[in-house]
């Protein structure tokens, strides 16, 4: 019988991957895609317990995660094509300016 | 049987998702994570949730891998970088192995209270389970349902005033 601690125990496994790849990445897009694994972990969390619970509201919530995770890449993906137009890079390293 | 499919299902999606953090090359990461985004989806629907796996997969693995691969395109960064392609990899890694064994210990430890609410199985198999999603965003969330429209629309000006380069 699966419990709801199987999907906390997952979730958990894949927020901490998701923590490790932001930290360690220098890429701004593949950090950005760990942020999405780590979104994703938060909204397994939301469905199991909604499950377990027995109540609409965290498949609610989870709704608007998405909604946030879709404006986030639109902004995001926006910035890194504006920095890129000026360094030439996409290395996080080479953010350090506040304005060209 | 269940068991059985969620393990498989739990062990591609963290094999997926290790994947993301490790492969040189962006694209790379990105099919990986598409895999991982489908692995979710099977997760979903094995909690009952359908509408929620097909949002998974229209908007996470349509939507959004859509933009992130078409912004590695057309920044040609589709090649695997050479040198060292990962900083501060100690403290990263003791950073989240630490946060992994904290939840570990917090999850075992803890008892999940709080069952039997009116939305069961059957309510689902009857009712629909996208019917009962729409009843409660249009009914008690219809205020931040709004605020989620102004908010995509401030997304869209904010990307478009961002990329342009003459206003």
């Amino acid at each position: 019988m699966i419990s709801v601690h199987h999907y906390l125990l997952l979730s958990a496994i894949l927020f901490s991957i998701g923590t490790l790849g932001v930290l360690t990445r220098r890429n701004a897009i593949v950090i950005f895609m760990c942020i999405e694994v780590m979104l994703n972990s938060v909204n397994l969390t939301f469905i199991a317990l909604s499950k377990h619970v027995g109540n609409m509201d965290g498949q609610v919530f989870v709704f608007f995660v998405m909604t946030v995770a879709a404006a986030e890449a639109a902004v995001g993906l926006a910035l890194m094509i504006a920095f890129f137009k000026n360094k030439e890079s996409i290395d996080v390293d080479d953010f350090n300016m506040l304005k060209w | 049987m269940g068991i059985l499919l969620f393990y498989l299902t739990a062990f591609v999606a963290v094999i997926a998702a290790f994947f993301v953090t490790k492969c040189r090359n962006p694209v790379n990461s990105a099919l990986c994570l598409v895999t991982n985004f489908l692995c979710l989806a099977v997760l979903y629907v094995m909690l009952e949730a359908p509408f929620m796996a097909a949002i998974q997969i229209m908007v996470y693995a349509g939507a959004i891998m859509v933009l992130i691969i078409f912004v590695i395109m057309l920044l040609n960064l589709g090649t695997s970088v050479k040198g060292n392609y990962v900083h501060g990899l100690a403290g990263g890694g003791v950073l989240a192995v630490l946060m992994l064994f904290l939840t570990n210990r917090f999850v075992a430890n803890g008892q999940a209270t709080g069952t039997g609410g009116e939305i069961t199985s059957e309510v689902i198999k009857s009712v629909g389970h996208t019917e009962l999603i729409g009843r409660a965003m249009f009914t008690d969330f219809l205020l931040p349902f709004e605020i989620a429209s102004i908010l995509l629309l401030v997304a869209i000006i904010g990307a478009v005033v961002l990329s342009k380069r003459k206003i």
